[in-house]
């Protein structure tokens, strides 16, 4: 069916709508990861965004339900320039146009992505609405002065307390919106591990007596996040803090730093970060809009990553109050797996 | 680190001679490699024995040598420069086996002369199987079931273990030569015994087949720092199985899921880190497609064909940042040359898809056996991009100038369904083509699958452009609404398939295009998919929105490329396109060059201002001339492949720079050609053209048999023969007009006398001839198959006068703006013309360098209108030097099985190389030496086997082999015919008979063979089966006496390696 992309900045993109055919509005941003749709599709950070997927051909390989990275698609919309019909894979257990239907999630193709990212990276991120009604700009206009990831957390973040055991040092996830893998990777290290709600408290925190608290990823403005920033003050100094993206943000701000929203982002399998320590450099997994500003981490914490295109912090540590964190995903699913030694480092705080 | 300050003067070895698995990839490499050391200051020293290269250019390296690639004269060179440290990963196999040696025999020690780059006792695991398969052990990567044989026996009980199928895999040979699968031990004991005698130190490799797996390769890099990437992976469309040099390759993979992915990414950083890789590595794997088992089939711990498809399929210079990573720089400090804002160590994405497509040499080698394995037999290859897969995989088909736009191919559609499931059953250069043709019948894909192996996601691509195809068949041009017309551009059809299916005129699809205003946008290659600023001016075509090219407002021209390498259009054509782009800036003009070969340095983005990857076919050409609006487009370097466009190009009213197709045409067209040479009174061999075989015969009777023969509009001689009577003839004439009865076939006499060829510059009024070639072989033999020497030795003054006269003469009637090649022939004393082609040859290159004009340049400032007195280099003949050059060819033949090998008007050889002495004996024998000719060994015997007409001839040069101690062994016709003369020799069976010639050739006891053809290309006969059984043991084959001639005269000579001199190419002057 016929439907369009139309942009806060007013420009419409024709193509095709396919998936669930229900118009969503979101943040439009764009992934250049070549592989690992299916990641991208299921990961919570990209809640209340539409995703822009740069390499043409999506759906090569179909959808199987091992790879994915939380219960159910999180995306609010998808932009391809082209689906395939026909997925060839072993381990393909549905196509992905059923996959969004069933996941109820509108996705559009056949248009030009390469124009769409352009405009992206030399304007920003906008946000936008896919639509298979006959809205004109001024129609959805309104619309689009929403902001589709206020109260991103609490949409994503789990709502009970869960339990995995493991003969390990105890770690408290504080799930902010987290991929399966990053607890695949604590779980393989043998950790024993509770997830609890983004919203918990200190006391309910401690009371598990942990022996690390870990802050996941998830989606949306660090900033607008005031009550986990709050526990998170309290449980520095008394207990290792660690964090991965959203997790790491939530750790600078919590000490004083301060962040920023990003022209665009990053987002992609191909981000070089040099670890200061090493001097190695590593390509790694990414998936955020907002970073920490650098000058404004206090004098106690170290860098220990940057990123080498455009060298923003990556990677903090404070030895002193036993905390560590990175920007990027040493879990990677999508993405290359070498900074999985990440996790090994957390363990040494504890 | 920064730069490595004690590095001051680098020695670069290129790669040698093009043979296959071995072309213009590392031209490509080489010269990226040699800017980016002069980029830092570095001087370098070039050492290359092919001359029709870039790499080898004043301009490219600070000191060149063309000398031959042994330990030797690279002792003596290094002895000579005293370079502070060799660059080994850029020539290819050649050089990095040469650079082992020199190590290991301390040579390197000796000198003080450090390996730069990957260090060498990882190349060393990288080659060593047996190394490298500890260590894979070592480090828990897998590896397939396998052992290392140094004998038959040995072989056969080690495959006996496995079970069949087995491939033996020979080591240290190049493009897997002597390689095979094997079924049963029949099979395996004919490839065993070939790969034992290639392999320099007899050792192949047996390992259980994996045949149909997924072949996958990534392009990984390392630096000093162990800072790892991947700069590109790639998926091959036939599985495992058949060489990747002639598999279709996808860039990137298209069926791994992102586990899968980096899967293998993660294996190939570990493999290279271990390694302690400092450049570029190829890592390839065998993935099963239904599980995450893999194994890693090898690595290849240098540059190769597969990274310059890298570098081009993504936009990243692998071959400069090895290089810089080499000079101590580490990922992080190399510029990313295409954003110039990020760094080197960043992993491209792409957003789009590449497709390429190996150019396989089928149709101008006749040969029955099209099967594709281990052993690669393209020469080159085509490389497309598109915004989907079937796009990328049309515009390679119709790059591959294989007359094909689409996949409906008539020569399949007459076939039954039985005969092409047949076909289907092994790979093939047409597998492609069967495929379709099969599901065109509605076949099933599962069924495809099944036999093939192919993945069904590309089953499916090549579906769903059939069923397309088979839509437009049904449809009129009424029917082709906007919508359905861009639909299928954005699939990637050209106008003319279009027109093909729907049975119309091309014009018609064009003009209907044009009127719905449907015309391609361009998009860059970038590296990033988009998501930084790009400067790279790299581009290729889709029908999407967004056109990224902005047409700049200065005066432009465009430069019509060669496409992909082929047997008759190679390298040198290449060496061209970019020497023309250089004059072309030199004189203030923007330049464009379309072309579709990822393995040359004219696709290198930052050679012209603006490159265009795409097919060079009326459409694709026509398009970016709308698009860009030149002054003219340059056809004149791109060999037949740009030619071929002069009408068309004309037609559209376009300028094209130098000679006019009009002029083109009259030096093509036997009859108007002949018409100028009656009117300016030069005589040419008598000829006619005819159209059917009475005419034929009459007009062989009138010239007077021997008459050479062959069809009209031909590069590289293809299909031309000598016929010595009627029934050859008659043979000839069925068979050439059942393939094409629309054009006549070309009968000419047959003058058995000494060729001449000539290269020239004119401006339209004057010429200036850089230099004279006179070719030892007799005529008959194509002009690029046999050793040419300049300056000439045996050409009187009067003759040279006359050539130059009659080249003037030519040059002017065909107002000659650019460059002429002239073929004469000098016959009892007479001269005559046997060809002329009104464009850049392929001893542009090599007369250049030898001469130190610069050819190309000064044929393009001639197109300019500039003329040549003022361009400082003179008028008429340039003046000659006091050292002597020859060019010899150089063949590929024992890759590709059941090609006839014999010398002839057909040319055969894939690459050149040159030997620059002091002497014509000197020259020869560095250019024996770097053709890989070897002297015979007197242990062994020179085995003989010639037509009656030659027994004469060879008399005088059994006595001289005699005379020198070797033994000669005879057929029954030549040893009794050697008696009679008194000399002795051994007599050896003919085929059929116990202890034959063949038998005795497998043995090992031969050195050369010398094989005079009665008949070429009949592969029933016993002289064709001789000498293919010659190169497929690697036993030296000689099929011209005069080559023979040549051999046993530096044999004779009192020549000794240690008392040659090497020389830079500035001292060739002095």
């Amino acid at each position: 069916m016929k439907g369009r992309l139309i942009l806060e900045n007013g420009m419409t993109f024709e193509g095709e709508c396919f998936g669930y055919l229900r118009d969503s509005i979101g943040e439009v941003v764009f992934n250049t990861g070549m592989t690992g749709y299916q990641e991208i599709l299921t990961d919570p950070s990209y809640y209340g965004q539409i995703v822009v997927m740069t390499y043409p051909l999506i759906g090569n390989y179909g959808i199987n339900y091992d790879d994915i990275q939380s219960k159910n698609v999180k995306v609010k919309g998808f932009v391809v320039r082209e689906t395939c019909h026909s997925p060839s894979n072993w381990r393909n257990e549905i196509s992905f146009d059923s996959y969004l239907k069933e996941e109820k999630i509108i996705g559009i193709k056949g248009l030009d992505t390469r124009y769409l990212t352009k405009v992206i990276s030399s304007e920003g991120a906008l946000r936008g609405i896919i639509t298979t009604g006959d809205f004109t700009y001024n129609d959805v206009k309104r619309l689009l002065m929403t902001n589709p990831t206020l109260n991103a957390v609490k949409s994503v973040t789990t709502k009970k307390v869960e339990r995995i055991a493991g003969y390990g040092k105890h770690v408290v996830i504080i799930d902010l919106g987290i991929k399966s893998n990053i607890i695949k990777s604590f779980r393989d290290r043998g950790f024993s591990i509770t997830i609890m709600p983004a919203f918990s408290s200190y006391d309910e925190i401690m009371d598990l007596k942990p022996d690390c608290v870990f802050l996941s990823n998830g989606p949306g403005d660090p900033k607008e996040l005031t009550d986990v920033i709050n526990t998170v003050k309290k449980l520095i100094g008394k207990i290792p803090v660690t964090g991965i993206c959203l997790g790491h943000q939530i750790i600078a701000l919590a000490c004083g730093a301060d962040t920023e929203k990003m022209k665009y982002g990053h987002r992609g399998s191909n981000h070089p970060v040099k670890n200061l320590k090493t001097q190695r450099v590593t390509i790694t997994s990414q998936n955020h809009g907002y970073v920490i500003i650098e000058n404004t981490l206090p004098d106690d914490f170290e860098i220990t990553h940057v990123n080498m295109n455009d060298f923003t912090v990556e990677g903090i540590k404070n030895d002193a109050k036993k905390l560590m964190s990175v920007q990027f995903h040493p879990e990677a699913s999508p993405g290359p797996g070498e900074s999985s030694y990440i996790f090994d480092e957390f363990i040494t705080l504890m | 680190m920064p730069l490595n300050k004690e590095i001051k003067k680098v020695l670069v070895l290129g790669s040698g001679p093009i043979i296959i698995g071995q072309a213009a990839e590392f031209d490509y490499s080489g010269t990226q490699a040699c800017r980016a050391l002069k980029e830092e200051g570095i001087e370098t020293v070039l050492v290359n024995s092919n001359p029709a290269t870039i790499m080898t250019d004043k301009e490219v390296a600070d000191k060149v040598y063309i000398e031959p690639l042994t330990v030797e004269f690279i002792e003596k060179i290094i002895q000579k420069e005293k370079p502070d440290a060799i660059l080994p990963g850029m020539g290819g196999q050649t050089s990095l086996n040469l650079v082992v040696d020199l190590y290991d025999l301390g040579i390197l020690l000796k000198n003080n002369v450090k390996i730069i780059g990957t260090p060498v006792e990882a190349i060393k695991v990288g080659e060593d199987r047996e190394k490298f398969r500890l260590l894979m052990n070592e480090m828990g990567q897998p590896v397939v079931r396998s052992e290392i044989v140094h004998s038959m026996e040995e072989g056969l009980n080690a495959a006996e273990l496995m079970g069949y199928p087995v491939i033996a895999r020979p080591a240290f040979t190049l493009g897997g030569s002597g390689g095979g699968i094997a079924d049963t031990k029949e099979e395996l004991i004919i490839i065993l015994s070939k790969g034992l005698n290639l392999s320099l130190n007899r050792q192949v490799l047996i390992e259980k087949s994996i045949k149909g797996w997924k072949e996958i390769e990534y392009e990984v890099m390392r630096d000093a720092k162990g800072t790892c990437i991947s700069v590109c992976n790639m998926e091959n469309i036939d599985p495992v199985g058949v060489h990747t040099g002639d598999s279709i390759v996808t860039a990137p993979s298209q069926t791994l899921s992102d586990k899968e992915y980096q899967m293998l990414r993660t294996a190939s950083l570990d493999i290279i880190d271990r390694i302690g890789i400092e450049g570029g590595c190829n890592v390839q794997f065998a993935l099963d497609p239904y599980s995450f088992e893999y194994i890693v089939i090898e690595i290849n711990p240098r540059v190769s064909r597969s990274s310059a498809l890298a570098s081009k399929a993504t936009g990243y210079p692998i071959a400069k940042v090895a290089t810089k990573i080499a000079l101590g720089y580490y990922l992080d400090e190399i510029e990313n040359s295409v954003t110039k804002k990020t760094m080197a160590c960043f992993e491209p994405v792409l957003d789009y898809v590449v497709v390429k497509i190996p150019k396989w040499p089928f149709d101008k080698l006749q040969t029955d056996i099209r099967q594709l394995g281990t052993q690669m037999a393209a020469t080159g290859e085509v490389m497309a991009i598109g915004s989907n897969f079937e796009a990328a995989l049309l515009k390679a088909i119709r790059s591959l100038e294989n007359t094909q736009y689409t996949l409906w191919s008539q020569k399949h559609v007459k076939m039954s369904i039985v005969e092409l499931k047949e076909k289907m059953d092994k790979p093939s250069d047409e597998l492609l083509f069967i495929t379709a043709e099969l599901l065109r019948r509605g076949y099933s894909v599962a069924k495809v699958n099944e036999v093939t192996k192919i993945d069904n996601f590309f089953i499916n691509k090549i579906l769903n452009i059939v069923e397309n195809e088979e839509l437009l068949k049904r449809m009129r041009l009424e029917d082709l609404n906007y919508d359905w017309l861009k639909k299928i551009k954005k699939m990637g059809f050209s106008d003319k398939g279009i027109s093909q299916l729907m049975s119309c005129e091309p014009d018609a699809v064009f003009n209907r295009r044009i009127q719905l205003g449907i015309v391609p946008s361009y998009k860059m290659v970038d590296t990033c998919s988009g998501e930084f600023e790009a400067v790279s001016p790299y581009y290729y075509s889709t029908y999407e929105d967004m056109d990224e090219v902005t047409v700049s407002d200065r005066e432009k021209i465009i430069v019509i490329g060669s496409g992909p390498i082929r047997i008759g259009q190679g390298v040198e054509f290449d060496y061209c396109c970019v020497h023309c782009v250089f004059a072309l800036k030199e004189l203030g003009i923007e330049t464009i060059i379309i072309n579709n070969n990822p393995e040359t340095v004219s696709t290198d983005f930052d050679i012209s201002d603006r490159l265009y990857f795409e097919p060079l076919t009326e459409e694709d050409v026509y398009s970016i001339i709308l698009k860009e609006k030149p002054k003219g487009v340059i056809l004149q370097f791109g060999g037949q492949t740009a030619i071929k466009l002069a009408a068309f190009i004309d037609k559209m009213g376009i300028n094209i720079f130098g000679t006019t197709s009009r002029h083109i045409d009259i030096a093509e067209n036997r009859e108007k050609f002949d018409k100028m040479l009656e009117k300016i009174n030069i005589k040419r061999p008598r000829g006619k053209g005819v159209w059917s075989i009475e005419a034929g015969k009459k007009a062989a009777m009138e010239i007077g048999y021997p008459v050479l023969v062959r069809p009209s509009y031909v590069l590289g001689g293809q299909g031309m023969e000598i016929t010595y009577n009627e029934t050859e003839l008659v043979n000839y004439l069925q068979s050439a007009f059942s393939k094409d009865s629309k054009n006549p076939v070309l009968i000419d006499q047959y003058m058995l006398g000494k060729e001449i060829e000539v290269d020239a510059i004119s401006d339209g009024e004057n010429i200036l001839i850089p230099g004279i070639m006179e070719h030892l072989e007799k005529a008959g033999i194509h002009s690029g198959d046999s050793i040419s020497i300049y300056p000439p030795i045996t050409i009187s003054d009067d003759i040279i006068n006359q050539i130059v006269e009659t080249t003037s003469k030519i040059a002017r009637e065909l107002s000659i703006k650019g460059i002429i090649n002239i073929q004469f022939v000098e016959y009892e004393g007479q001269l005559y013309i046997i060809e002329v082609n009104p464009r850049s040859s392929r001893t542009v290159p090599f007369v250049s360098k030898v001469t130190h004009v610069p050819m190309v340049k000064l044929a393009v400032r001639a197109m300019m209108g500039h003329k040549l007195k003022d361009m400082g280099y003179g008028e008429g003949l340039y003046r000659t030097i006091n050292k002597t050059i020859v060019k010899v060819p150089v063949f590929s033949s024992q890759k590709i099985s059941g090609i006839e090998v014999s010398l002839g008007p057909e040319m055969k050889s894939t690459g050149e190389v040159l030997g620059i002495g002091n002497t014509f004996i000197e020259a020869l024998y560095k250019g024996f030496l770097s053709a890989g000719i070897r002297f015979p060994d007197k242990s062994k015997y020179i085995l003989a086997t010639l037509k009656p007409e030659d027994k004469n001839r060879f008399m005088p040069i059994a006595k001289r082999f005699t005379d020198k101690g070797y033994q000669l062994a005879c057929t029954p016709g030549t040893h009794s015919a050697l008696k009679e003369y008194g000399i002795e020799s051994f007599l050896v069976n003919k085929i059929g008979e116990d202890n034959n010639i063949l038998q005795m050739i497998q043995s090992g006891k031969v050195s050369i063979v010398l094989n005079t053809p009665t008949k070429a290309n009949d592969s029933r006969r016993d002289g064709f089966i001789i000498r293919r059984k010659a190169v497929e043991n690697g036993v030296d084959l000689f099929t011209s006496l005069e080559t023979v001639d040549a051999l046993l005269r530096v044999m004779e000579s009192d020549i000794e390696e240690k008392n040659i001199d090497v020389f830079e190419s500035q001292e060739v002057f002095k």
